[in-house]
């Protein structure tokens, strides 16, 4: 194992005092339990947004701290459910009356941990569960899909609505519809390795690729041989498109999202064989958003999230919004 | 029953998981993501880390601490289920009259009944629970009967150890390796090995008392 690390124990407290550290001007970082919240309090009537989940995944759900995203985020040790007593603690520092609204991924353990903190705390509160990835079948008789990197458009559209006085009900239904509306498949070239296990947590040959990968290198649909960018794009794409059926010219929004070990360089060139590809089949990318905002570690690999938009959606995902890893409009 | 007798057992569990950690997280890396195998060590070594703080409080008392230490400490499925477990049996009825076996039954009972609940789980579904409500079921009818309480202990160590060995064969339709779907076929389920582990250790110490 490679990583910067001087003790496995202290991996995650190291990682989050830097983070407090580096963007004091907007965060700040309680520990034990440990959250991440805004450095202001929340206005009055204000619904407060909370995610979560393992650690591993950044600058998911810390980096989306901040004005018009989220006031709080509890991270977990690494590719672990953050525990109950984190969520209670987030929304008794961040509740200003309005009610919380915790969002989060599709996975057991944090639906459980999620769901006890919820029991935990006594204000007002209401889920979202975000269940985007395509690579897994949804059916009532399984855990169902695995949520993954629409978490990210789910916290900044919802983020915009709570900024903007909407009730918690409204912050719901509309998290719901994004979410609804958003599909994602992702591929990974190498593995990833958890610290606390010091060695890669999959084997995979130099010339394979996993189709349809899951954010903590769980594996997913097959395993191929890896292709030219533009077959493995168009294969994602219909993944999506089978799924999401987007009519012609429907309006999206386009994510290019990195596992964390794959360049800016080859992050662009996917969104331009995605464009072609988008383009040949009559539908319209009206947003876009590319770079690493839901990883894996160092895992090399990219997942393609698609977004249906309406005006809605549109008009919450242009709002000003001021992160430690997204800031725009302010 | 009492908190001291919790601690030893922690203690004995702690050396028969460290000694299977490899298998249980390459178990894990199969058909999961490998984070089980560490969330049970770390709440293993939390729970024996209580021992000075616990020894001398009343079942009920100490019962709520452990549940608190796992809830808080552990993180991920394990710490949610494991947390639930303690919790819900520090609340049978009676803890501060003398534990017989009947009523350490019971408590077993409660806690597993609590963890089907929060995991919405069922037996058939490739997870811990696979091991842990037939062993529960055993335990009801062991509670209610005259039966030799050796013999009785040495049949759940049978059952949990078949239970485990059928996740084999299973598709997932609970937990991260449900996500895998036919490929999580011929894997045991870590959460259903660790279980096996955690019971095999505590019936054996309890025939060899």
């Amino acid at each position: 194992m490679k990583k910067f690390i001087n003790n496995v124990d202290d991996f995650l407290k190291e990682s989050l005092n830097g983070f407090g550290k580096a963007h004091n001007d907007i965060i700040k970082v309680n520990f034990e339990p440990n959250f991440i919240s805004r450095k202001t309090k929340t206005k009055e009537g204000k619904v407060s947004l909370i995610s979560g989940g393992g650690s591993g995944h950044e600058p998911m759900h810390g980096g989306f701290v901040g004005h018009g995203m989220l006031d709080a985020a509890c991270p977990g040790f690494v590719f672990s459910a953050p525990t109950p007593d984190q969520m209670q603690a987030a929304a008794e520092h961040v509740d200003s009356g309005a009610g919380v609204l915790f969002i989060v991924k599709n996975y057991s353990g944090d639906i459980m941990n999620f769901q006890m903190g919820a029991e935990m705390y006594s204000g007002k509160n209401d889920s979202i569960i975000t269940n985007d990835d395509v690579a897994v079948e949804d059916s009532t008789f399984t855990t169902g899909r695995r949520g993954v990197a629409a978490t990210v458009l789910v916290e900044k559209i919802v983020g915009s609505l709570a900024e903007n006085g909407g009730s918690l009900e409204e912050c719901k239904k509309l998290g719901e519809k994004v979410n609804k509306n958003s599909g994602t498949m992702g591929v990974a070239f190498t593995s990833c390795t958890v610290p606390a296990a010091g060695k890669p947590t999959f084997d995979i040959g130099n010339d394979e690729m996993e189709f349809g990968v899951g954010i903590h290198g769980e594996p997913g649909r097959k395993r191929e041989k890896i292709q030219p960018s533009k077959i493995i794009v168009n294969n994602m794409l219909e993944a999506i498109i089978d799924d999401l059926k987007p009519q012609k010219n429907e309006k999206t929004l386009l994510f290019v999202n990195g596992m964390g070990g794959t360049p800016l360089t080859e992050l662009y060139l996917v969104y331009d064989n995605a464009c072609e590809i988008l383009k040949s089949k009559g539908i319209e990318i009206t947003r876009s958003l590319v770079g690493n905002y839901c990883t894996s570690l160092e895992m090399q690999g990219a997942s393609i999230t698609l977004l249906k938009c309406d005006e809605e959606i549109l008009k919450n995902w242009d709002a000003p919004v001021h992160t430690a890893a997204m800031r725009w409009g302010m | 029953m009492s908190v001291s007798f919790l601690i030893s057992q922690a203690k004995n569990i702690q050396i028969v998981i460290d000694e299977n950690a490899a298998e249980i997280e390459a178990l894990d890396q199969n058909i999961g993501d490998g984070d089980h195998i560490f969330n049970v060590q770390r709440g293993l070594k939390l729970v024996v880390e209580l021992e000075t703080d616990i020894k001398n409080l009343p079942l009920q008392k100490g019962l709520n601490m452990i549940a608190m230490k796992v809830l808080s400490g552990i993180g991920g499925s394990s710490g949610a289920l494991f947390g639930t477990f303690f919790m819900s049996m520090a609340k049978t009825p009676d803890l501060d009259k003398n534990i017989d076996f009947n009523k350490a039954c019971e408590m077993v009972i409660t806690g597993i009944n609590a963890m089907k609940e929060r995991g919405k789980a069922d037996v058939g579904e490739k997870t811990m629970m696979d091991v842990l409500i037939p062993v529960s079921e055993k335990l009801n009818e062991l509670k209610s009967s005259n039966a030799n309480m050796k013999e009785g202990l040495s049949e759940i160590i049978k059952i949990a150890e078949d239970r485990m060995l059928s996740t084999k064969d299973m598709l997932a339709t609970k937990g991260r390796a449900s996500f895998l779907g036919e490929r999580a076929k011929g894997h045991i389920d870590p959460g259903a090995r660790s279980s096996q582990l955690i019971i095999d250790t505590i019936c054996k110490s309890l025939i060899n008392k």
